[in-house]
């Protein structure tokens, strides 16, 4: 009797779950971080609990490697199979929402009061993706270096000058201690060059394309601060403060640590490696960028969720998006993978980036000088472009002529896709 | 007299032995590095390539990577899809492409030369040109499975073999080769009431080992290692993707450089274990066709 009663419970508990399930629309996935483990721990932790927390929804996932993931996705697009919910990069986002693969992304504006702004994207005055991080670049240094050069410490609200930082440059170069002043990473191609490079040409007061409606790049790429930038950016080269396009990716990667470098432009993901490498963590120092004459900014937008196209269930998207913006899961994913969390109250919450944590300058370098790179469909194409001018004119190629044909690749790439609908 | 040609002999011969190790060192190198360097830790690795070092497997040696590799990326799940998908398509590609080629030389039919000169120039045309147009065309194809008809090869194995079982450089190298075949075995046979397949199956096949090694040698390659572009565009499941695909799981923010070189040795051994196998006959078979890969 004990027995039968048993066995009639489990079959109404089973009837009851295997319902339950049932009843769950499912959802799926797509996310860029195939082979990062803790990612993908932290990220199914997520779409587990938001599947046990309520009844309506089924997320799963599929993951791709980062490289390919784009293509994977406008392949996809193409062949009409998109999957519910998409990750996709900041700066790409108006791309896919123009060409019509992201629609809208239905979340309250609670959900995301007291983010970052570049964790939100935005594109023809509506929401169309969600970032729980962004990213930030610093110029990496040792404050022993500044103080045995005798250079000023600088800050966030005072950045070095033009000239202080090339005064600094020409410091470590003559103190014969490093093969080059300045690492600036140009082992590294793609999106590195824009998303870390074009902040000093904005500094400078030039910009990839004229975002007053972003119809051409006359004037913003090839004009007087855009030239005073790309002889600039020529002379780190020529004058070997810095590395070429040839550096070693392995000098990329652990030459700052090994002092072959006095200083180094790169972004917060290296920066726990970098202070567990160097032999004193509490000598290496974050600055801000160096102001050209328009303030000191850097890149920002990173990896963000949006809803595809395709989706039937954008209010389903939209839950687990929202549902995935919690702190506690910001903070575990800036503890996994060190990125900057989106929210102050989720900073504080982690290891790195609580108020006197060792990276806690970069979640204030990123609320401060964060600005978005173009917001425009067409920036997937003037990025490379820029690409291609920084590496050519950093070979020696005439500034005025490189920087002229890019303005003009640029243009005809709008023209040819009528203005990107701007 | 005798002396001073033996002599010129024995210096000639060093000289020779000398030129072809130095040779092969030159092929060895990338792969000793590879193997050495998927024992080093990341450090290590990165410091020892601008010495000597970087080829000998010295310093904090360990099975280290292998471990995280396997950890990272379903390795083995990887490696059985690339060899099931290349050992399908190797074996339907030289059945199809052979009885192709068959056709071309030995049949009399109108039109295979001007066909033939069609296919050949198919090879000028490169896959990235037609990789949308055949993306959308298989998005939409319809099957027979399990499950009845259904439409859209994608997330499939047969995506991945189908479009890549008959090529021009195949049917062409088959086409060569059984020109040189001797004609009076073919006409013997027919004379003695052989059908076409019987000459095909009977006596053109046995007789082409070396070209049946080369076909399948160059077909096991590109398939092999040279699937990317491809799989990336018509595979989004994790469950059939190839170990090219799989290589992007270990380029991360931070390159894992030990590992990298763990899975590349990984996926090396089929490749070279193939080759070891097949070497005899694909040597002859350059001797024989004039082409290599």
């Amino acid at each position: 009797m004990q027995r039968t009663k048993l066995t009639l419970g489990a079959l109404v508990a089973s009837t009851a779950l295997a319902g339950m399930a049932s009843a769950q629309t499912e959802l799926t996935l797509w996310y860029h971080g195939a082979g990062n483990e803790v990612e993908s721990n932290i990220l199914g932790g997520i779409i587990e609990d938001f599947n046990g927390a309520q009844e309506d929804w089924q997320v799963t996932v599929e993951s791709f490697p980062q490289e390919s993931y784009n293509d994977s996705v406008v392949a996809s697009a193409l062949a009409g199979n998109l999957p519910c919910i998409l990750d996709v990069d900041g700066p790409v986002m108006p791309n896919w929402a123009w060409a019509g693969y992201l629609q809208p992304l239905p979340i309250s504006q609670e959900a995301i009061d007291g983010h970052l702004d570049a964790t939100i994207g935005r594109w023809d005055g509506e929401i169309y993706s969600v970032g729980l991080w962004d990213a930030a670049v610093a110029l990496y240094a040792r404050q022993s270096t500044l103080d045995e050069l005798g250079l000023r410490t600088p800050s966030l609200e005072e950045p070095w000058t033009k000239e202080e930082f090339m005064g600094a440059l020409e410091a470590a170069k003559a103190s014969g201690n490093y093969d080059f002043a300045l690492d600036l990473g140009t082992a590294w191609t793609g999106e590195w060059y824009p998303y870390a490079f074009s902040p000093f040409l904005q500094s400078f007061g030039g910009d990839i394309v004229d975002r007053d409606g972003y119809q051409t790049a006359e004037g913003a790429l090839n004009g007087e601060a855009a030239m005073e930038f790309g002889a600039w950016w020529q002379s780190l080269f020529a004058e070997g403060y810095a590395p070429g396009t040839s550096q070693d990716p392995a000098d990329r990667d652990s030459g700052f640590i090994e002092g072959k470098y006095a200083f180094s432009w790169n972004g917060n993901w290296a920066a726990a490696n970098t202070l567990a490498s160097v032999e004193n963590a509490d000598d290496v120092v974050f600055l801000p960028a160096p102001d050209f004459g328009n303030g000191s900014t850097i890149g920002a937008a990173s990896w963000q969720f949006g809803v595809s196209s395709a989706c039937e269930h954008p209010e389903g998207a939209a839950a687990f998006v929202e549902h995935a913006l919690q702190d506690e899961y910001l903070a575990a994913f800036s503890d996994g993978i060190g990125l900057i969390p989106a929210t102050k109250e989720a900073a504080q919450m982690t290891e790195s980036y609580a108020e006197g944590g060792p990276l806690a300058v970069f979640f204030d370098l990123s609320a401060e000088q964060a600005l978005v790179r173009p917001v425009s469909p067409g920036y997937v194409v003037a990025a490379k472009v820029f690409e291609k001018a920084l590496s050519d004119i950093a070979n020696g190629a005439d500034v005025a002529d490189t920087l002229d044909a890019a303005v003009d690749e640029i243009d005809d790439d709008i023209e040819a896709n009528q203005g990107y609908g701007h | 007299m005798a002396l001073v040609t033996s002599d010129n002999r024995g210096l000639r011969l060093a000289a020779r032995y000398a030129t072809l190790i130095l040779v092969a060192l030159i092929f060895l190198f990338p792969l000793v590095f590879m193997v050495v360097s998927s024992l080093k830790p990341d450090q290590q690795l990165l410091a020892d390539t601008s010495s000597i070092r970087a080829f000998l497997p010295v310093g904090d040696i360990s099975l280290d990577n292998y471990y995280k590799a396997f950890d990272r990326a379903p390795i083995g799940l990887f490696m059985m899809n690339s060899v099931g998908i290349t050992i399908v398509t190797v074996v339907l590609s030289i059945l199809l492409c052979s009885l192709a080629a068959f056709s071309f030389v030995f049949l009399d039919w109108s039109g295979r030369g001007v066909l033939l000169s069609v296919i050949v120039a198919t090879l000028i045309i490169p896959f990235e040109t037609i990789a949308v147009p055949l993306l959308l065309f298989v998005s939409k194809l319809p099957w027979i499975g399990w499950e009845g008809l259904e439409f859209g090869w994608l997330n499939t194995y047969r995506v991945q073999v189908i479009p890549w079982i008959v090529d021009a450089l195949t049917i062409f190298l088959f086409v060569q080769f059984f020109k040189d075949l001797p004609r009076e075995l073919i006409e013997a046979a027919r004379v003695e009431g052989a059908s076409w397949f019987t000459v095909y199956r009977r006596i053109v096949m046995p007789l082409s080992g070396p070209v049946l090694a080369t076909a399948a040698i160059l077909k096991s390659l590109k398939m092999y290692n040279e699937q990317y572009l491809w799989p990336l565009i018509v595979v989004q499941d994790e469950a059939h993707r190839p170990v090219m695909v799989g290589l992007g799981y270990f380029f991360q923010l931070q390159i894992a450089w030990g590992e990298v070189m763990a899975y590349l040795t990984l996926i090396s051994v089929p490749v070279i274990a193939f080759y070891l196998v097949m070497q005899r006959a694909f040597i002859s078979s350059i001797a024989s066709t004039g082409v290599k890969g």
